[in-house]
């Protein structure tokens, strides 16, 4: 049986190896590591709130965030009175008024983050025909998991990062470039109708923090991926609660087992 | 379910069950009362696990329906709504997400066990095909659940499967008119979403009924054992409980920290990123690809280049399981004893396991580089022949030519050789 | 079988029992665990607790005016009463009261009125300005109010309900 196991084993790592000499393109998406990393990884508060600071001064002119509330933004380490004023920042159309006018008020903790375009088509119309995608699950749609072959597998964080800092300023020699397209080394076919968004020093960070493309890009794509996932905190926690629980539980199940069997087990007990 | 021998000593239990015998019942069937053969091992917990996830299933899905909208408008949003607002909605629909897979994995576990101890002969056929008819039950469970957050996954795989049903066009305009019956429409919209949800809301249930029947049907010749054999004499069996009961607590015990790990720490490993996004009629995504558990039967529906005759092929892989107790023609069960059946047993589950690891390939991708260069397509053609083969061939010739190991006599008298022996 | 024998197999019997027994109760508490989020679901949502308190501007609503929002699914009145009508409501106090309860208490600011506009009867919503009272009148099965929302006559048995609220400014109020 052993035996049959280590073929079984064989023909699959097999098809493994298949894989990996088919991997072709010379380029490789860098991985960075993050603080919200691994069982036991949680966010990086301060980076969350500079990646707000960089969804709100560049993203938000033409990405929606259409999930996430402001009620939510206390989890990036603000006070429901920080939060208050970050949504009252904003307007939201309110109705008519008694002339049939449009009237406006102001945000609440509770409204959504508003879109940049109120249709679709107005979105394609702004950019060249290209849609910018809602941010909300970006951090999770990215990505590209793999669970036997982990070391092949995309990090939406990572990608979003490789999409902004990967861009060249001009297409190498040979590519031609469609009208209105830039050339990103991470993009599929490498051509993608938003320009680069972020230039050192984009934003002026509230806290100091040196505002590099990099740093930028790394802070957005730790907000984007609370925001896709913003339950992770309390998820890891638990889990880390249940799996010590069930695992004490399994070892205290296991010497009861043993301890059922013990005469069966001795030949003692026969039916 | 079997004679249970069921005496309560107090008075209001005797009253009561004089009426309805329902604890003689589960004395009978999960108690004391049913007898096991002594030498079951651990292969033998999947049975009960996979009666867990139907469970785990059951409630999680029950609860996420309280906050989910069939909707095309909505759905997405409303699993999002589950996910970010709902109190521990996240844990629930994780759970329900990641418990689909647990839950195939298991049943994948317990049909190859009973593949490999022969469970499915004689007189244990009734019972192996109620077993195929809850897998079944279940493909069809859990493609619908697939479609209902509507993502693009959803909606794509729900197209392609349908699109299946096409292909059933014997005279003119057939295949369409079965497409427009499936779908409530000309594509895959709303009226679809809708009736997935309503029948993804229904067959857990009925797979409840088939698992009573399929319990039903285990106790009246018994479980099956590793050695194949009759158990007969009194030393060959034990009660169900406290033994049985013990071994399968610690299993599932053992099995929750696994889910676990799945749950809480790669909830979506075992999902499809594309369905992060919202469904879109307009774009297919790049790559198609069902859940894990389809894959296998996916390469063998891509393998065949007639769309009828691969359709044909896919749903055949699966029926020809319902055959399989008179395609093996052997006296004995179980492949311990029998080892050119074992030695190709391996080799299928193997090449099943391969076909499932293709099915994630495109056709055209290079997959083994000598020279020309063997695609994913012309490797998926090979193994879905040798998986036809497997059962048409190697199994109804090597379970009656092959030579096999002597059969012990009897339960009892084999353990306590073992005992001797180690 | 010596005594020696005995104890030993006694001890190893309370060992065994101790053993099933904590397993018992750890996997109890299991179980207990399990059921809470499943139970807690059900409690209102993130999104919904979100507006559970409303913050309304008070500043366009001219004495002897009520406004009618929607609170937690249910209407609030809000009326902006003159000082004729704060008069007559403080009178009142010592009239014969089903609910008795004085004016005072049902307004932090005599001027702002604030009520739940479900009749204590059965739930219908009162009409404003109407009944023997000029307070609310309820259609349903005909309970007066007065102007300080106390029931009056009819068979509704207690005052129409003052939610929770504060005075953030002169002229917000948050509900809730």
């Amino acid at each position: 049986m052993i035996k049959n196991i280590s073929l079984m084993v064989m023909i699959v790592m097999g098809g493994v190896s298949f894989a990996n000499a088919s991997g072709d393109s010379a380029y490789t998406l860098k991985k960075h590591e993050w603080p919200h990393d691994g069982p036991f990884g949680m966010f990086d508060k301060a980076a969350l709130q500079r990646g707000l600071q960089v969804y709100k001064e560049v993203c938000s002119g033409c990405h929606s965030l259409d999930m996430v509330a402001f009620r939510e933004l206390t989890a990036l380490g603000y006070s429901t009175d920080e939060v208050k004023a970050f949504a009252g920042e904003y307007e939201f159309a309110a109705g008519l008024d008694d002339d049939g006018e449009e009237k406006f008020r102001k945000g609440l903790p509770q409204d959504y983050f508003p879109a940049p375009f109120a249709s679709e088509e107005e979105a394609r119309d702004s950019n060249n025909g290209a849609l910018p995608p809602d941010f909300s699950l970006l951090g999770k749609s990215r990505e590209h998991l793999s669970m036997f072959t982990p070391w092949n597998s995309i990090y939406g964080e990572d990608y979003i990062v490789g999409i902004l800092t990967t861009y060249h300023e001009e297409a190498p020699h040979g590519v031609e470039l469609a009208e209105g397209m830039y050339f990103n080394e991470t993009f599929v076919g490498n051509q993608i109708a938003m320009a680069a968004p972020l230039f050192e020093d984009s934003v002026e960070y509230a806290d100091g923090t040196s505002a590099s493309v990099e740093q930028m890009a790394k802070d957005v794509a730790t907000f984007m991926y609370w925001a896709a996932e913003p339950k992770m905190e309390a998820r890891k926690k638990m889990g880390l609660k249940v799996i010590i629980f069930m695992s004490i539980l399994t070892i205290m199940l296991y010497f009861v087992n043993k301890s059922v069997w013990k005469n069966v087990k001795n030949g003692k007990e026969f039916d | 379910m079997g004679s249970s021998g069921y005496e309560p000593k107090n008075k209001a239990v005797k009253w009561f069950e004089d009426q309805l015998p329902i604890l003689g019942l589960i004395h009978g069937t999960l108690g004391a009362g049913y007898k096991a053969p002594r030498n079951l091992n651990y292969w033998w917990n999947f049975g009960s696990l996979a009666g867990f996830m139907l469970v785990v299933q059951i409630i999680t899905g029950i609860i996420l329906v309280m906050h989910y909208t069939p909707h095309v408008d909505m759905a997405f949003r409303a699993v999002e709504h589950i996910m970010r607002d709902v109190n521990y909605g996240w844990l629930l629909r994780y759970t329900h997400s990641n418990g689909a897979s647990m839950f195939f994995v298991i049943v994948y576990i317990h049909i190859l066990r009973g593949m490999y101890f022969g469970s499915y002969k004689s007189p244990r056929e009734v019972l192996w095909f109620l077993g195929l008819v809850i897998y079944l039950l279940m493909m069809a469970t859990g493609f619908m659940g697939y479609v209902l957050p509507w993502g693009q996954m959803s909606f794509w795989g729900a197209t392609v499967i349908t699109n299946l049903f096409g292909a059933f066009d014997f005279y003119d305009g057939m295949g369409e008119s079965i497409l427009h019956l499936l779908w409530g429409g000309f594509s895959v919209d709303n009226p679809t979403l809708q009736r997935f949800f309503s029948l993804h809301y229904l067959l857990p249930f009925v797979i409840v009924g088939v698992v009573i029947l399929h319990i039903w049907a285990l106790h009246l010749p018994g479980s099956n054992n590793p050695l194949g054999i009759d158990a007969k004499g009194p030393g060959d069996k034990i009660p169900f409980h406290p033994y049985y009961v013990a071994k399968d607590a610690f299993g599932l015990s053992f099995f929750i920290v696994i889910f676990a790990v799945f749950i809480f720490y790669l909830p979506n490993i075992m999902g499809h990123p594309d369905n992060y996004i919202e469904a879109n009629p307009m774009v297919t995504p790049s790559h198609i690809v069902p859940e894990w558990y389809y894959l296998p039967f996916y390469t063998i529906l891509k393998a065949v280049p007639d769309k009828l005759l691969g359709v044909v092929a896919m749903f055949g892989s699966i029926l020809i399981f319902f055959v399989l107790p008179w395609l093996d023609g052997s006296k004995i069960r179980s492949a311990k004893f029998r080892p050119t059946t074992a030695f190709f047993f391996w080799l299928f589950l193997a090449n099943t396991i391969f076909l499932g690891y293709l099915g994630t390939k495109l056709p055209d991708e290079i997959m083994i580089n000598m020279g020309g260069g063997i695609d994913a397509l012309t490797l998926g053609r090979i193994s879905s022949v040798f998986y036809f083969a497997y059962f048409i061939v190697i199994v109804p010739m090597v379970s009656r030519f092959e030579t096999t190991k002597p059969v012990p006599t009897s339960i009892a008298q084999a353990v306590l050789d073992a005992k001797k022996g180690a | 079988m010596t005594t020696n024998d005995q104890v030993e197999h006694e001890e190893e019997v309370t060992r065994r029992n101790f053993l099933y027994v904590a397993s018992g109760v750890v996997g109890a508490v299991g179980v207990t665990s399990t059921v809470w989020p499943l139970v807690d679901q059900m409690n209102p949502s993130a999104d919904v607790l979100a507006l559970a308190s409303v913050e309304v501007d008070l500043s366009s609503i001219p004495a002897g005016q009520t406004i009618k929002i929607l609170w937690r699914g249910k209407p609030v009145f809000i009326r902006h009463r003159t000082a004729d009508e704060i008069a007559t409501a403080v009178a009142d106090n010592t009239s014969d009261l089903k609910d008795p309860e004085n004016d005072q208490l049902r307004a932090e600011r005599p001027e702002w009125l604030i009520m739940v506009g479900v009749c204590t009867h059965l739930g219908c919503v009162p009409l404003d300005q109407r009944g023997d009272f000029n307070g609310w009148f309820c259609p349903c099965h005909g309970s007066h109010y007065d102007i300080s929302g106390r029931i009056r006559k009819g068979p509704a048995p207690r005052n129409l309900e003052v939610p929770k609220y504060a005075f953030l400014n002169d002229t917000t109020v948050s509900i809730g």
